[in-house]
């Protein structure tokens, strides 16, 4: 495996784009990565992508991207797991250029989630579930995230109100996101009184629903002179997997797939979970945030909000999480979600965010990018190159 | 429209038909080709009694298109009592009185109508134990 880098960063703003289509959206990021870059053709296209045929009527994205990109003949391909797209399409890259395969790959994670109205689009999401066994017993996506948050709070005698440390603090940082979604403030009482999705999680638990697209432009870290940008270390790009079903886990409040990821994912970064320096860890719901903390390593079980009280999540704090807003305060474009999380931490690392929320001495990232209920779980780990 | 799935399914759905591995004793639902814990494809099928215990459940106020008109309505995980969880709706029972560790029992009721002109399709709910 030869070592990999990333060159090149692109992103749009994550709104409801009525005036965009899918294309534009993704050519734009992936262009702004390419001039990022300076480079002006790639070996091949990976795009990741949830819901293009169900939302646009539009499949084929690999083609249809490189085509509008003005890369005639490239390679293109969708890379589809389910809200984990986006992180998976990277890891392809990464697979392509560390084999020797290609040299430099695009990868762009697009969606379009706000064509239709809110309950097509829930619908939409749960195909990310099991259609014969969940979905079609009624169960929606924030639905199955619920029945992960229920049994939380009774397992580990939790108040409800002890998860708003998570979306209070993914707000505070995408004030200060130009690309951010949300860039308001929220507060403990506000979220005592959010209205409920589906009991126990309630609107600001909630990742939003948006349309966005972000890209990065992969290349071997031998060549990293070739290029204008500024360079990034993917010290790993690891993907774990579980059953699709949540049913079907003996024990569903320990994610194996986030385990499995991690733990490839910390054996070839050869690092340690006191080594991350921040984490933008996949916030789509309160309650994903607090598993993610404890399968990967950071928090003991059913110790999550405790720990992250104590060591502090915030920029100053030991372990700073969605440090661009996450999902919760940036926007969840599900299939571009991986893709912003992965910029957002190279961003970081080459000091390029807002004073406010810029961390100081920075030099690994992790990021976390989760399909489903967790059935497809890709960490990736950065380090600033000196 | 989905008659064709309707019809593959309904041995699970009215009879919670899963398998139980021949090698091994594990028993599935749903029914799986590959046993999960030995990896054998030496299956026969397996009828679960219907009985459980609630291990979660939820209210949804947001719903997928489909069942946007009966929301809100519960949804829940349940132990069966053989060793497997499945999801189920919940039936007969308010919101408010559903606890973790509830017995339930599956009944037949109507799962979703596919469109105005469409078949009525059903299927297993579980509601609290009434029965002995
Ligand atoms: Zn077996």
């Amino acid at each position: 495996m030869r070592k990999v880098a990333i060159i090149g960063l692109g992103q749009t703003p994550v709104r409801e784009h009525w005036e965009s289509n899918l294309r534009d959206l993704g050519v734009t990021a992936l262009r702004d990565a390419m001039d990022d870059a300076g480079v002006d053709t790639v070996d091949g296209v990976c795009v990741g992508n949830m819901l293009s045929g169900a939302l646009s009527e539009q499949e084929h994205l690999g083609s249809l991207i490189v085509d509008y990109a003005g890369l005639d003949g490239v390679e293109g391909m969708k890379i589809e797991a389910a809200c984990g797209s986006g992180a998976a399409a990277i890891r392809m890259a990464v697979k392509a250029v560390g084999s020797g395969l290609m040299d430099t790959v695009g990868v762009v994670g697009v969606e379009k989630l706000t064509e239709y109205s809110g309950k097509f689009s829930t619908a939409a999401l749960a195909t990310a579930a099991d259609a014969d066994y969940e979905t079609t017993m009624g169960l929606s996506f924030v639905g199955i995230n619920a029945l992960l948050m229920r049994r939380y709070l009774y397992e580990y005698k939790y108040d409800k109100n002890d998860f708003s440390i998570f979306p209070i603090n993914a707000h505070k940082n995408s004030i200060h996101n130009p690309n951010a979604m949300f860039r308001y403030e929220i507060s403990e009482a506000q979220y005592a009184k959010s209205k409920h999705i589906a009991e126990p999680i309630n609107l600001l638990d909630s990742s939003p629903i948006a349309d966005g697209a972000a890209a990065v432009i992969v290349c071997a870290q031998e060549n990293i002179s070739q290029f204008k940008g500024k360079p990034i270390s993917i010290l790993a790009c690891e993907v774990g997997t579980d059953t699709l079903a949540l049913d079907n886990r003996e024990d569903p409040l320990w994610l194996k797939g986030v385990e499995r990821s991690v733990k490839k994912a910390y054996y070839l970064a050869d690092v340690k979970p006191k080594d991350i320096d921040f984490f933008e860890v996949h916030d789509a719901f309160s309650i994903i945030t607090a598993l993610s903390l404890e399968a990967s390593g950071f928090a003991e079980r059913g110790e999550a909000i405790k720990f992250a009280d104590k060591i502090g999540i915030g920029i100053k704090g030991g372990l700073p999480l969605t440090t661009g807003g996450g999902l919760k305060g940036r926007g969840h474009p599900v299939g571009a979600t991986g893709v912003y999380q992965v910029v957002e931490a190279a961003k970081q690392l080459r000091g390029e965010v807002a004073k406010e929320v810029q961390i100081e001495n920075n030099n690994i990232a992790m990021a976390q990018n989760i399909g489903g209920s967790g059935a497809t779980v890709i960490t990736t780990i950065l380090k600033r190159i000196v | 429209m989905d008659i064709p799935r309707y019809w593959r399914l309904k041995d699970q759905r009215y009879r919670l038909q899963g398998k139980k591995c021949l090698d091994c004793g594990n028993l599935s639902f749903p029914p799986r080709l590959v046993c999960p814990k030995c990896k054998s494809r030496n299956y026969e099928k397996y009828f679960f009694i219907g009985k459980g215990t609630v291990y979660s459940h939820t209210t949804i106020y947001q719903a997928p298109d489909r069942f946007d008109h009966i929301a809100p309505y519960s949804v829940g995980l349940i132990d069966l009592e053989e060793g497997v969880r499945i999801t189920a709706q919940f039936t007969d029972v308010p919101a408010e009185e559903l606890k973790i560790g509830m017995k339930v029992e599956m009944v037949i009721r109507q799962i979703y109508e596919d469109g105005p002109k469409g078949p009525i399709l059903y299927g297993y709910k579980f509601r609290p134990v009434i029965s002995v």
